[in-house]
């Protein structure tokens, strides 16, 4: 630390829409980055999961098996395999080059709505409508999962993995953060259904967004709220919500077709993106660069700090 | 040099100049590429070639020797000259190119190497002269240096010539630097005849009297003499050292000054010191050889004389440095600068060659300012064991123990737990057997026993009194003492006798570990037919008093487990759950008061009021893959302790499709951001006593009363709770309120609605399963369905005309709506060719479908235009947007049409809210009353699968 630290910037936001991909896979219900931002995914309701280049907005590879729409996607760590749900209530395993299924995760009762890897890519967690989140080991051939967390009472809607620490969100209003190392469950009680939630990148905050269209960042160890965040409409979809790549910002899908921005701190609302006029279903930030990721119906938009070269609007795929 | 000094305009110049230009010549052709060749000097081409010969071959044409092909330079026929040996050398190979200037042996003649200067050459006679010392014929260069060549090389003459001289350095002169050089210089040594001469007093003095304006040559560097090693011998061998061989055993004196050695290498250097000290070990042969028979030398230590013990303080003065040196001198050189730069080192120490390491001090936690050192133990109460206490209250002392305790339910250390205790926490299964013999006994022998116990007890109670008085007693007399309880073992004995039993017996005093372990003597005393049996099984230290009543209860207890109550209760498992036990029931993490905590949640104060933590056990691979220790090491639990999970009857579902079917609650008033699910729990946790801390008293009240003001919201949410459709909607919440605040009147009521309470599984999972039966057909044709969804809208239409106000899932309005939408066209995106299928079957997937999608939040429809239906309950739909939309869908000509309904549909919403709800759960109960219609037996079977599901 013998050089002082570079004179803070004042952060961008994202708003500059440098992409548009049509995806034709019918709707896309959940979007997602790669571990380094390059690749996205997007989960189709024709049951296909696509993945995309992140900087040119080519389709690379197209993964089919799902018997119904897929609902989320997750990379691993290393890029060499890729976990998706959907309402089939199966969960699979694929591999990304191939694309073909290495495994394929059936014990779900109900659609499954959303799945992580943990971060060495040797666990898949997996939350769904049937109220539990599975964890399913991808070392070894069982087709049982190791544990299954059935605390929730109702749908799983989001879980995140952090290390050693899992956060669940569930529709019984209230964020569960199981703690494997020290072998303990924080309940925090939301009240609302929870749409989603997730862990800040210092680890020390939870966000949880919830149906009373409330965005709520809450300190991890002690459960107090530290921000709420309001403006937007999220009443009755499950919509995405997420952290800046620097923490800087809150953001948040929205039911009137934008996202929605506050300041992390002051909790003052500094962008309302316009995506498009329906529902923005899904988000993800770049995670470490000024890029966001919005997905609306069948399109998936990048979004960036500052203008790129503008290229063709629309790549036909 | 290179000019001449009179005329300036006289330049030396190198190679031939160009011709000069001329203005009016055209221009020369330039020589086409093939044409630019090059010849040698008999007028041959040469073809580039390599690099050795200066880029062009040799040979004829490229072809070797002469016109007549390659002939060796004397062929001799063998046949004649069959003796004569000849030896071919490799200049008989070669032609005139080869020995010309630039060939690979040029022949030309020059001086060679060793006759050019090497008389004079002292620095390098001098490096190869010590390396001859080394060598085992030491004084090697004695032949060389008789042989004295003519001339110097004209390097050297050169030098001459601009003022050096001979054992000078070369570069500018320094001051007072090089006075040992200096003095080199002057007194030139030849040969072996130098004596050695002055003394380094003398040399100081010279020095010190040297005056200020006088410089000096620098010193001459010795190259070092790089010889390869010709032996086979190690690295580091050296060879016996002469004069150690000469002279004798290896003396182990230091000093020899004859040593011949040391003197010719101190007259080499020039080194007038007297040589008292040494550069270590000379030579040694490693090991012994098969002559000697002396094998002391080999081991002969080093005296710590010999070696330099002192450090830097001189150069070694023989030249032998720069920086090609060997490494001791660099070494020595470095060292000594360092320690002479930094000057005041004290004596004995040198400089550390590598800095030390810093350590990183972290610094102790910072304390927070409320901190006091001091532990408070809280009273531990053992709820898990008090049996008779009531659910509600045990769990009120868990909760009053503290929300920071980690909520242990065993804290007593490990070794204070008893076998049972332990066998709890490992997760091992109890063994067989009633572990109270009351579990066994109906209820009249219960009585019996007890009756007989009062009975009994006076009795004992009496005999202990003068018993005690007797303390010196044998415990013998004492026996006798008691005639019933004599009697009472004599029937024990007979009951016991000769009887083999298996050690799975009852247990009665498992508390106590030392008295069970005393009873089970007292039994196998019993068994053996041992007539004082209990006197022999007895503790002797116990006092008289103690030692009647253990006589007592052990004469009971055997009695009443006879070995034929054991061989009866080996016909029964015990349950695992403990079925009377509603405590262990509920999962711990209902525990807290949702009243407080929703209350909490409206002021927003987040934090220990919304927040619970429990212990929760992961999976010991879990812990593995996450590279995890696992936190509860060698425990057998997984996940929460003591959840139990709910069992899925089948007539819980039934109960719950039928009810919705039937009932059509009124809608919600308004807001309650609670989920019904919420509402669910809050009527099963109100079902425990608030017994929290005056913490959360303030707190709860306010939302005690606001939940009496505004019941209604989130109760006909309940599915659950609706079980007759006979009730009124409007008064259903006021009774389901105040069966809420009473418990006692709870229990007292309707026994089907509590089940239904207490074991209603979590909604998703009835949709999960109703929409298992209908995913097979979906997810095979998802084609079909999207039209059959449309065609669903249409009936829904219809529906919504009626009347009935079915069951509104949703408390929020706008919520409902658009869940509805949503709902319906979910699927609706993928391309809707087929309008004309069977309209019949489809409703009823489609219902079944639909209730899945009813359950949490949506997901968003895939389409705009559809979406902007579930924003209506807001902001109502403008027709720009709508034609906007249109212009968009292309594709989907025929989805205006369905539009056209949607707005409609839309119309509708905002003209009565719930019939939109009432669509739906039209919709929704469509699908099940048609299941109704077609047979219960449907369903039944249905469940079974659900059932089977269920078995994961």
């Amino acid at each position: 630390m013998a050089f002082p630290q570079p004179r803070p910037q004042a952060p961008q936001l994202p708003q500059h829409l440098l992409r548009t991909i049509d995806c034709q896979q019918g709707a896309v219900r959940a979007v997602r980055f790669n571990i380094d931002g390059n690749y996205l995914l997007s989960c189709g309701s024709d049951k296909s999961l696509k993945l995309w280049s992140a900087s040119r907005g080519t389709l690379l590879k197209t993964y089919s098996g799902h018997g119904y729409e897929v609902l989320d996607a997750d990379g691993s760590y290393d890029n060499s395999q890729i976990c998706s749900c959907s309402s089939d209530k199966t969960v699979i395993l694929w591999d990304v080059a191939t694309g073909q299924v290495t495994r394929k995760l059936r014990g779900h009762a109900g659609k499954v709505n959303c799945v992580q890897f943990n971060e060495e890519a040797t666990v898949i967690l997996s939350g769904s409508i049937d109220g539990t989140v599975r964890c399913w080991d991808t070392r070894s051939r069982r087709y049982e999962p190791i544990q299954v967390l059935d605390e929730a009472r109702d749908s799983i809607s989001s879980l995140k993995v952090a290390q050693h620490e899992l956060l669940t969100g569930s529709v019984d209003g209230r964020v569960r953060r199981y703690d494997l190392r020290m072998g303990q469950l924080h309940v925090d009680f939301i009240s609302s259904p929870i749409t989603c939630v997730c862990f800040s990148q210092d680890g020390q905050c939870t966000l949880s967004s919830s149906l009373d269209s409330t965005l709520r960042l809450l300190d991890k160890s002690t459960g107090e709220m530290l921000g709420e965040y309001t403006g937007h409409k999220m009443k009755g979809y499950k919509l995405d919500c997420c952290l800046s790549s620097k923490d800087t910002h809150v953001l948040s899908c929205s039911e009137d077709g934008h996202v929605y921005c506050w300041d992390l701190v002051e909790g003052s609302l500094s962008l309302k993106l316009p995506v498009g006029k329906a529902v923005v279903q899904s988000l993800s930030f770049h995670p470490t660069e000024t890029r966001l990721l919005t997905a609306m119906e069948g399109r998936v938009q990048v979004w960036g700090a500052e203008q790129e070269e503008m290229e063709e609007d629309v790549i036909a795929t | 040099m290179a000019s001449d000094s009179d005329s300036d305009e006289d330049f030396v110049t190198y190679g031939t100049p160009l011709e000069p230009l001329e203005e009016d010549e055209p221009l020369k052709k330039p020589i086409p590429l093939h044409d630019q060749t090059v010849k040698d000097e008999k007028g041959r081409y040469q073809r580039f070639h390599g690099a050795f010969t200066g880029g062009f071959s040799a040979g004829y044409f490229n072809t070797v020797g002469s016109k007549e092909g390659w002939t060796p330079s004397a062929f001799v026929s063998s046949r004649q000259q069959k003796a004569e040996k000849h030896h071919a050398r490799p200049e008989d190979f070669m032609d005139e190119e080869d020995f010309s200037e630039h060939g690979i042996a040029p022949r030309e003649i020059t001086t060679s190497q060793e006759f050019s200067s090497s008389r004079r050459d002292k620095a390098g006679e001098k490096a190869r002269a010590i390396s001859a010392q080394a060598a085992l014929i030491p004084g090697d260069t004695l032949l060389e240096e008789l042989i004295a060549p003519a001339r110097s090389s004209i390097g050297v003459e050169l030098l001459m010539k601009m003022g050096w001289k001979e054992g000078q350095g070369v570069g500018p002169r320094v001051k007072r630097k090089a006075r040992r050089q200096q003095k080199d210089g002057g007194g030139k040594v030849y040969g072996c005849t130098l004596p050695p001469a002055g003394s380094e007093e003398s040399e100081d003095d010279d020095e010190e009297f040297a005056p200020e304006n006088v410089t000096f040559a620098p010193k001459d560097v010795t190259p070092v003499d790089f010889n390869p090693r010709l032996g086979v011998q190690g690295l580091g061998y050296r060879g016996l050292d002469p004069s150690l061989a000469l002279l004798g055993h290896g003396t182990a004196e230091h000093i020899d000054l004859f040593k011949p050695q040391s003197e010719t290498r101190n007259r080499l250097f020039g080194d007038t010191k007297s040589s008292s000290r040494r550069g270590g070990v000379v030579g040694q042969a490693f090991g012994v050889g098969a002559l000697e028979d002396d094998d002391e030398d080999v081991y002969h230590r080093d005296s710590m004389s010999r070696y330099d013990t002192i450090l830097g303080e001189e150069e070694p003065g023989d030249g032998l440095y720069g920086w090609t040196a060997p490494q001791q001198y660099t070494k020595k050189k470095d060292r000594s600068k360092d320690a002479s730069y930094l000057g005041k080192i004290l004596e004995g120490f040198t400089l550390a060659q590598k800095p030390l390491e810093e350590k990183t001090i972290f610094p102790p936690p910072s304390l927070p300012r409320d901190y006091r050192p001091v532990h408070h133990f809280r009273p531990s109460v053992d709820v898990s064991h008090l049996s008779g206490v009531s659910p509600a209250l045990a769990e009120a002392l868990r909760v009053s123990k503290g929300h920071m305790v980690k909520e242990e339910p065993q804290q007593a250390g490990r070794h204070q737990l008893d076998s049972g205790q332990r066998r709890a926490l490992l997760g091992e299964d109890t063994l067989q057997g009633p572990s109270s013999v009351m579990e066994l006994l109906r209820p009249e022998d219960r009585q019996r026993l007890l009756s007989l116990r009062n009975s009994s007890n006076p009795p004992s109670a009496k005999t202990s009194i003068p018993v005690s008085s007797h303390a010196s007693q044998t415990s013998g007399k004492s026996a006798q003492v008691l005639p019933a309880s004599s009697d009472l073992q004599q029937v024990s004995l007979a009951a016991w006798r000769g009887i083999q039993t298996s050690s799975q017996t009852f247990k009665p005093f498992e508390k106590n570990p030392s008295k069970q372990a005393r009873y089970e003597l007292y039994l196998s005393c019993l068994k053996q037919g041992d007539n004082d049996a209990l006197e022999q099984s007895l503790d002797p230290g116990m006092t008289e008093w103690e030692r009647s009543r253990e006589r007592e209860e052990f004469v009971r207890a055997s009695i009443l487990y006879r070995p034929t109550s054991s061989s009866l209760s080996s016909r029964f498992t015990r349950a695992k759950d403990q079925e009377d036990d509603d405590s262990v029931e509920v999962s711990p993490d209902q525990e807290g008061d949702l009243d407080d905590k929703q209350a909490a949640v409206k002021m927003k104060m987040f934090g220990k009021l919304t927040r619970e933590t429990f212990e929760w056990y992961p999976d010991k691979l879990l812990c593995k893959r996450f590279n995890v220790p696992d936190p509860y090491p060698g425990s057998g639990i997984v996940g929460l302790p003591k959840v139990k999970r709910d069992k899925f009857s089948v007539f819980n579902f039934l109960t719950v499709t039928q009810s919705r079917e039937a009932a059509a609650p009124p809608k919600p008033p308004e807001s309650g951001k609670k989920s019904r699910w919420d509402v669910s729990e809050q009527k099963v946790e109100k079902k425990k006593e608030d017994l929290l801390g005056e913490l959360l008293s303030a707190a709860r009240n306010q939302t005690e009363t606001k939940v009496e003001q505004t019941p209604t919201p989130a109760l006909p949410a309940l599915p659950a709770s609706i079980s007759s459709s006979d009730q009124a909607p409007g008064s259903k919440p006021e009774i389901k309120s105040s069966d809420q605040q009473s418990s006692e009147e709870k229990k007292d009521g309707d026994e089907e609605e509590e089940e239904e309470e207490e074991s209603r599984p979590p909604m998703d999972l009835f949709k999960a399963i109703f929409a298992s039966s209908s995913d097979e057909k979906s997810s095979s044709s998802s084609e079909g369905e999207s039209s059959d969804e449309e065609e669903e809208k249409e009936t829904k239409e219809d529906e919504g005309k009626m009347d009935s106000e079915p069951l509104n899932l949703f408390s929020i309005p706008s919520t409902s709506t658009t869940t509805t939408s949503s709902s319906a066209t979910t699927t609706s995106f993928s391309s809707s060719a087929n309008t004309s299928s069977s309209h019949q079957a489809a409703v009823s997937t489609q219902a079944s479908k639909q209730e899945e999608e009813e359950f949490g939040p949506k997901l968003p429809p895939p389409s705009a235009a559809l979406s902007r239906g579930g924003a209506t309950s807001i902001c109502p739909p403008s027709k720009e947007v709508k034609t906007g939309k249109k212009s968009k869908e292309k594709k989907h000509k025929k989805k205006k049409h369905y539009k056209h309904k949607k707005e409609k549909k839309k119309k509708k919403h905002k003209k009565h809210k719930h019939k939109e709800t009432a669509e739906e759960e039209q919709g929704g109960g469509d699908g099940e009353q048609e299941d109704g219609q077609v047979s219960t037996d449907e369903l039944l079977k249905r469940l079974k699968s659900i059932r089977s599901h269920q078995m994961w």
